[in-house]
């Protein structure tokens, strides 16, 4: 039987414990040797990225014209074979429920800013969303979302932290830029927007000196002094 | 409205959450922020939330200050005010305010996509990498050696402690297993491995090498680290489990 590339690429596929990137599987294919049949093997030896790529695109048409229970998913800056939603019920009760929990609505803001800001103080994440986040960037480090990615110049020299290659996998996102919003708020596109932002909010308008005005007695108005100006 | 309150009152992370629920139900425009009327009703749910005991972190009394701080502003007029040293010449003074809100908001949403992504990801299975519920975990039988061995260890390192323990101060410090994971972690961070020992040369009382020793089983637990011997009661050696950041 002739091998094709893409069964070589399929049968990596089926083995890894991880997403293979696609520079791995041209190395792992240029690298590989077998002392009995040499000639199959040399014969891929110097496949170059391209041919890969139309073997992993080959190999994802296959599963899915087949309507195989699995699918090639790009994940986490690589590619992996996963299995299709519908078969979730049992393939959980394979696992005997062993995923871990999912975040509360705090870890993942917490976590979105992080992901888009990252490298990032403790400090400053705690500064955009307003209350502190020890007890959750904790709680994100132990599950291995975030790591200590350095730390910071600034005064103090505070930890560093940045998303790891789990949180990746954990959400299914291929790269940082497929994060939700990410054109809108990754380091360089937040300065843009600000400037813009601020254009909305035009000083011009406002009455810098604000009309004093008697309020008319009214039920919305009980208790109210006669001093004091509306600005609404 | 107090009937209100009662009954739908509702629990908020941080003041810039109660600020956004209160500009929502209130159908301001974000970037017109009405201050006065969004103060007072601010303020009333501070009010609300100490009445039914609920703790009022220090974040939201910041928040009011700023608020009043705010509303003062744009009440005098402009050849009276106190200029501002971070605010530009005629800077709105709701500006800062808007934009940590707009900015926050944002944020918000990412999250709340980023939960849907969750969801949909955790109905897909890759190759287990050994966990499964229902398979044999071949790590076992060194982990039964290593426990006892790890236990040993650790008397060893408590008996060092408790010699050199200083009697004459008495002081009360607090160690949290937290806190410790963290130091752990952070002691590791260039290094692969560290020999147990290692784990506890900063450790001086007898308090702290037992919430430190608890922090390594934690870490143990939770498969961030890895405790191996080279020889049968030799020196114990603590490696990370290795995790390469995000691209």
């Amino acid at each position: 039987m002739t091998i094709e590339l893409k069964q070589i690429v399929e049968a990596l596929l089926f083995s890894a414990e991880r997403p293979l990137t696609l520079k791995e599987i041209r190395q792992i294919i240029a690298e590989a040797t077998d002392d009995e049949h040499p000639e199959s093997v040399d014969g891929f030896r110097n496949v170059c990225d391209a041919e890969i790529a139309i073997a992993l695109d080959a190999v994802k048409v296959d599963f899915d014209f087949q309507q195989r229970a699995f699918q090639l998913v790009e994940i986490g800056g690589g590619w992996r074979l996963m299995s299709r939603p519908e078969y979730a019920p049992w393939l959980k009760k394979l696992l005997d429920e062993a995923r871990p929990h999912r975040l509360s609505q705090p870890a993942l803001e917490t976590l979105s800013i992080v992901a888009l800001r990252q490298p990032i103080s403790r400090a400053d994440v705690a500064g955009i969303r307003g209350v502190e986040v020890d007890g959750v960037i904790r709680s994100l480090l132990e599950r291995d979302l975030i790591t200590i990615t350095g730390r910071s110049e600034a005064p103090g020299r505070p930890l560093l932290y940045g998303t790891t290659q789990r949180f990746l996998e954990h959400f299914g996102l291929r790269n940082l830029d497929d994060m939700p919003k990410a054109t809108e708020l990754r380091a360089q596109a937040a300065a843009l927007q600000t400037a813009e932002a601020k254009a909305i909010v035009a000083p011009a308008e406002l009455p810098l000196t604000p009309e004093l005005t008697l309020p008319t007695p009214g039920p919305e108005n009980e208790g109210q002094t006669p001093t004091t100006p509306q600005s609404n | 409205m107090e009937a209100d309150y009662k009954v739908k009152l509702e629990v908020f992370e941080g003041p810039l959450d109660l600020l956004l629920y209160l500009i929502k139900k209130e159908e301001v425009d974000i970037y017109d922020i009405p201050i006065e009327r969004i103060t007072n009703q601010y303020m009333e749910y501070l009010s609300l939330m100490k009445l039914l005991n609920l703790e009022v972190a220090g974040e939201f009394l910041v928040m009011a200050a700023t608020l009043m701080y705010i509303k003062s502003r744009l009440l005098l007029p402009a050849d009276q005010q106190v200029t501002d040293t971070e605010a530009e010449e005629g800077e709105d003074p709701r500006w800062e305010l808007i934009r940590q809100l707009v900015e926050y908001k944002k944020f918000k949403d990412a999250a709340l996509q980023l939960g849907r992504r969750e969801e949909e990801q955790s109905h897909l299975f890759p190759r287990q990498v050994g966990d499964l519920g229902i398979a044999v975990e071949p790590d076992k039988p060194l982990a039964e050696v290593g426990i006892f061995d790890l236990i040993n260890a650790f008397n060893e390192v408590l008996k060092k402690a408790s010699a050199r323990e200083d009697f004459r101060e008495i002081y009360e410090e607090r160690f949290t297993v937290s806190d410790k994971i963290e130091e752990i972690l952070y002691t590791m961070r260039d290094r692969v491995e560290i020999m147990f020992s290692e784990v506890f040369t900063s450790v001086s009382s007898r308090a702290e090498v037992v919430v430190t020793f608890l922090a390594l089983l934690e870490l143990i637990r939770l498969k961030r680290l890895r405790v191996q011997q080279a020889a049968a009661f030799g020196e114990i050696q603590v490696t990370k489990v290795t995790t390469s950041p995000s691209p």
